[in-house]
């Protein structure tokens, strides 16, 4: 019987840590030459170093080692200064040499931590250690229903992933996010992917694979003080799925517990489909890696100046853009977040730098812009049409040269890819009529054809102006500037 | 300390050796007499000194994050004993990692 | 047997360069002599014939076209089957690699090609280089051309008997816990292991990694120092390889000279368990050396009596690891049926012999959790100590000497199953494999009890290989000359 996430947590304190393994953009693999790029025709991108064919030697990639300390800098870690790679043996088919080239008890960053924002609080996920390790080959197993390994005849291994530099990190349990641990840990993942982005080394893009998360679930009787034993959900592919994770493994253990059976330490396997977890490879027998230091390699003893080097050029980091963006648009937390979560960040600011006040590059961004990017399916960076653009629109309308009606369909021909605010505005005489004179002739016209309403203006009921104003701007083709076609009319029939 | 027959098994199993019994009835004494042989190490007093993984002591040996010329796949697959798609057939995996 | 195989490499080398012989010639003469005698002395896994002639053939034609020639240009050089070379198999003695043909080449034996040499076989050996006699090799053992019914010694059996045989007059090994120098010794030729680090692993099959050193084996100190300058040097692909000159060890061969020298004699190693004649022998090269100017000191290294025990700990732990790759899924041998699990386990049954699953399994075992700090970890501490007593050796002494084994060929058959008794016979070259020493073993006599070869094993500190040659010529000559002909000269096996 599963509990209610509610039921469960009225009872129980829910515990999280995350594993989460990020694939480098480096050109090269961690150990040898071979290129990295995804999605190449099978075994094309190999060498007798990460085929670990007889008598072949790894070489450190140094670029994945800088980067690793970028990593580790960026979640304020300790930064080894003499640290070693170590042999994890076992067997299996898409581990060319059966050892794992990967960090033991010397990883190259320590003891730090990355602050969550959620729900207007502010959460402190301890790191660790970040350690680097090469990716194994990929296996498609045939002849079962799912294409999964149950019910596999046979597998089908390809090497071209075996060899990329993977990055590990690990957090300290979580506890105390009580109801919220399911949201902070899908927080983390997502602020996590946000400073990888940031860095640039990697495209922790989680439906490729190139970062992936586990989950460690474990449950803490209220008041208790003790933890639990935890479990650990494998192929947890997506931000939703973290979350989902979470929640569903709390929901399980509580119900294990309710009625007085254990919960197994193991390995389970997170269902995209159902949403649950289901049990994988028990970890009561816990597998002896042998762990040894890596006799092909001799260690890495990141200089001082090196390490500060790297310190000095870390790019702004997402929680620093935040405190900054905040602070110069006088923003709250929670309109932070509506910009973050529609990816509009980077094109505000850049709309911003471009000339436009932080309030119209907002409103655009976040409004018709985030529509039509949803319509379309897309990305709000991918969209046609630039921040300078954007910025151009909010100038023309600033300065009275549109409107918002004819700023959104400006934006909309730019879109459709028509050429430029300004060449739009030209291309279709978009322009405002601002000319006074066929401005002045337009509303005679209309106080003229609608003597009853200009009657009742004239006594003083100014609200009667809108319909004036309405046929004046019917008759300019929307075209006018209302308000002043209204300060007109009102002149008129002072 | 002496090993056991089935502490060797054990072994075997752990290294992927397929040991008939035969094999291990003849290996476990040896592999006894062997680790009682080396466990010497342990007379030897050596608080405080520090296990030499090489002696060399060379540190920080990189390459530049530069492409080189990888296998075509006929090489890399050149001694595989059985292809498929142009991927390594293996028979059916038991327990995923 | 042409006179052309009684010539050293030096010799051969000349005559090629100045036209007085074909390369051509000088490959098939091996060629018939191998075809002679290798059904005997089956030295040999691969002969190369066409391969070989055409190899020699370019020389040939780089002479005539005025092209330069490298050092070995035209000398024909046999090498131990764990090295990987294109267009030839590489076995490593085991039936789990026969027939497999390595894709790439390794750094050595490119740069001996670049260096004009005649690459004409591949040797038997033990099996992953683990044995001392060849016994351990899944193609039967070799011969002692002294005496056939006694082993070549081991691992490097093959390649020490191609020479004493003079089916060619370099051979390549590898040396990890005496595996050049013992055959050397109890073949009567000379084999040296130079500094670890100084020779490329890359395409040198790992047995122990931390240990393993290719190296050369000739029948004249001189030669020994021509395949050693043309083989050696820093490799990029080889992170442990040592970024230095080469010691001018050819130099040194030629100025053999111990006048002032400071030579130590280890007394750990003589008494109980050398054979009379072996300490015969020694005992006569001391006072050879002494009357060649050299100062004779005894020195004790205290911790050398753990050098075998921790060898014996390092050693497996690490081919252990290095020979899990073997496992039928991507090269070599693949049996059994079911699960892969299965496959592998029935694989590495029908493909490793008894050595291999005993130092597989004894590896295992030391670096279990719960093993590993009484059993690896205490040999890495003792691997320390013996670097320190070489560090307080060579404080006082430039060189060490002593026997390289403490008996001369023993019979086939004779050890074959008795690994305790087998393993005894590296006790005095591995201290200098654990501290990454050079090291050398020359020809000093035949034991009168049983008629066969004595060597004297010379030591000397990390890159100082040159000391080693300059002692050995020394000796070397002081006894051809008391002697009247090389010692080779007496041999009658076959």
């Amino acid at each position: 019987m599963t509990a209610t996430y509610e039921e469960a947590l009225q009872k129980y304190e829910p515990v999280f840590g995350l594993e989460t393994h990020v694939e480098l953009g480096t050109r090269t693999k961690m150990f040898c030459g071979c290129i990295t790029t995804f999605g190449a025709e099978p075994n094309t991108q190999t060498c007798p170093v990460c085929l670990g064919l007889p008598g072949s030697l790894p070489v450190v990639n140094e670029r994945a080692i800088e980067y690793t300390i970028k990593i580790g800098l960026a979640l304020n870690c300790s930064i080894a200064s003499w640290c070693r790679f170590a042999r994890k043996n076992y067997f299996y088919p898409d581990m060319p040499k059966n050892f794992q080239i990967s960090q033991y008890d010397e990883p190259l960053c320590t003891d730090g931590y990355l602050d969550v924002a959620i729900g207007g609080k502010t959460v402190r996920v301890g790191i660790e250690r970040v350690h680097l390790e090469e990716d194994t080959g990929k296996s498609l197993h045939v002849g079962g229903a799912t294409g999964r390994i149950q019910g596999a005849e046979y597998s089908l291994v390809d090497y071209n992933r075996a060899g990329i530099p993977l990055v590990e990190i690990v957090t300290r349990p979580v506890p105390g996010t009580g109801f919220l641990a399911p949201e902070v840990a899908r927080a983390y993942v997502t602020e996590l992917r946000d400073v990888l982005r940031t860095l640039g080394v990697s495209d922790v893009r989680m439906e490729e694979g190139s970062m992936r998360c586990d989950v460690n679930t474990s449950l803490s009787p209220r008041g208790s003080g003790v933890w639990g034993t935890r479990t650990e959900t494998k192929n947890v592919n997506s931000l939703r799925s973290v979350e989902r994770a979470v929640r569903s493994e709390v929901e399980r253990q509580s119900g294990v517990l309710d009625e007085g059976r254990r919960v197994i330490q193991e390995t389970r396997h997170f269902h995209e489909d159902t949403g649950v977890t289901t049990s994988g490879r028990s970890k009561e027998e816990a597998q002896d890696y042998r762990y040894f230091p890596e006799p092909d390699l001799v260690p890495v003893a990141p200089a001082a100046d090196w390490v500060e080097t790297i310190r000095k050029s870390l790019p702004e980091l997402p929680s620093a853009r935040r405190a900054r963006l905040i602070e110069s648009w006088s923003l709250s937390e929670l309109e932070f977040e509506a910009l973050r979560n529609a990816g509009a960040l980077d094109a505000v600011e850049a709309t911003v730098a471009a000339g436009a006040s932080p309030a119209d590059a907002r409103k655009w961004w976040l409004g018709e812009l985030a529509r039509r990017a949803n319509d379309a399916g897309l990305d709000v960076p991918e969209l046609a049409i630039t921040p300078a653009d954007v910025a151009r629109v909010a100038a023309l309308v600033a300065a009275g040269t549109l409107n918002d009606r004819l700023a959104r369909e400006v934006i909309e021909a730019v879109l459709d890819g028509e050429g430029t605010p300004d060449e739009v505005v030209a291309a279709r005489g978009l322009a405002v009529v601002s000319d006074d004179s066929a401005l002045t002739a337009a509303v005679d016209e209309a106080i003229a054809a609608n003597p009853d309403v200009a009657a009742r203006i004239r006594d003083g009921k100014v609200q009667a102006a809108g319909v004036l104003v309405g046929a004046v701007m019917k008759a300019t083709r929307g075209k006018a500037d209302a308000a002043k076609v209204r300060g007109l009319i009102l002149e008129r029939l002072a | 300390m002496p090993i056991t027959r089935d502490e060797v098994a054990h072994l075997a199993r752990l290294s992927r050796l397929a040991l008939s019994d035969e094999e291990l009835d003849h290996l476990a004494p040896q592999l006894d007499q062997i680790i009682s042989s080396v466990a010497q190490v342990q007379e030897v007093a050596a608080d405080g000194i520090p296990p030499t993984t090489h002696a060399t002591g060379i540190a920080n040996v990189f390459r530049a994050d530069e492409p080189s010329p990888c296998l075509t796949p006929e090489q890399a697959l050149s001694g595989a004993p059985a292809v498929e798609l142009q991927r390594f057939k293996v028979p059916r995996i038991l327990v995923e990692e | 047997m042409s006179e052309l195989t009684t010539r050293t490499a030096a010799e051969l080398a000349a005559a090629v360069s100045a036209g007085e012989v074909s390369a051509a010639e000088v490959t098939q003469a091996h060629l018939d002599r191998i075809a002679a005698v290798d059904a005997k002395v089956k030295a040999f896994l691969h002969v190369n014939a066409e391969d070989a002639l055409a190899q020699a053939r370019e020389v040939d034609r780089r002479r005539a076209d005025g092209e330069p020639l490298g050092p070995l240009a035209g000398v024909p050089v046999a090498v131990k089957d764990l090295f990987t070379t294109v267009g030839a198999p590489a076995t490593c003695g085991s039936k789990i690699l026969d027939g497999w043909y390595p894709p790439y080449e390794s750094t050595v034996t490119r740069r001996l090609r670049e260096a004009g040499a005649v690459l004409i076989g591949k040797t038997n050996m033990d099996e992953f280089a683990m044995g001392s006699s060849t016994e351990n090799s899944g193609f039967g053992p070799s011969h002692n051309p002294w005496d056939l019914t006694k082993v070549p010694g081991g691992s490097s059996g093959g390649s020490a008997a191609a020479v004493a045989a003079f089916e060619a007059p370099l051979a390549l090994g590898t040396d990890t816990g005496g595996s050049i120098r013992q055959p050397a010794s109890v073949c009567g030729i000379v084999g040296t292991k130079p500094t670890y680090g100084g020779n490329s692993r890359y395409g040198v099959v790992a047995f122990a990694s931390s240990l393993d050193t290719p190296g050369p084996f000739g029948r004249t100190v001189l030669d020994a120092a021509l395949l050693h300058e043309a083989m050696s040097g820093h490799d990029p692909m080889d992170s442990t390889s040592i970024d230095a000159p080469v010691p001018p060890v050819v130099e040194a061969a030629r100025h053999g000279d111990v006048a002032g020298l400071r030579i130590g004699i280890v007394s750990e190693f003589s008494g109980d368990g050398f054979q009379p004649g072996v300490m015969t022998r020694f005992t006569e090269a001391v006072e050879l050396l002494e009357s060649l100017g050299a100062k004779l000191t005894e020195i004790s290294c205290p911790h050398f009596k753990y050098a075998l025990p921790a060898y014996y700990l390092i050693a497996p732990s690490e081919v252990s690891s290095n020979l899990a790759r073997f496992d039928g899924m991507r090269y070599g041998l693949r049996t059994g049926s079911g699960s892969a699990e299965e496959v592998m386990a029935a694989t590495r049954e029908a493909g490793f012999g008894a050595e291999a699953k005993r130092r597989i399994m004894l590896g295992t075992y030391a670096l279990s959790s719960g093993y590993y700090d009484a059993y690896y970890g205490k040999a890495q501490q003792v691997r320390t100590l013996i670097i320190r007593d070489f560090d307080n050796a060579f404080g006082q002494v430039d060189v060490l000497i002593s026997p390289p084994t403490p008996t001369t060929a023993f019979d086939i058959g004779e050890r074959a199953d008795d690994p305790m008794a087998m393993y005894l016979a590296d006790l005095c070259t591995i201290p200098s494999n654990l501290a990454g020493n050079a090291a050398i073993s020359v020809p000093v006599g035949l034991a009168p009890e049983d008629g066969l070869p004595v060597g004297l094993q010379v030591m000397a500190p990390p890159l100082a290989d040159d000391r080693l040659y300059r002692v050995a010529a020394a000796v070397e000559t002081a006894f051809t000359e008391r002697r009247g002909h090389p010692l080779l000269a007496e041999a009658r096996g076959l």
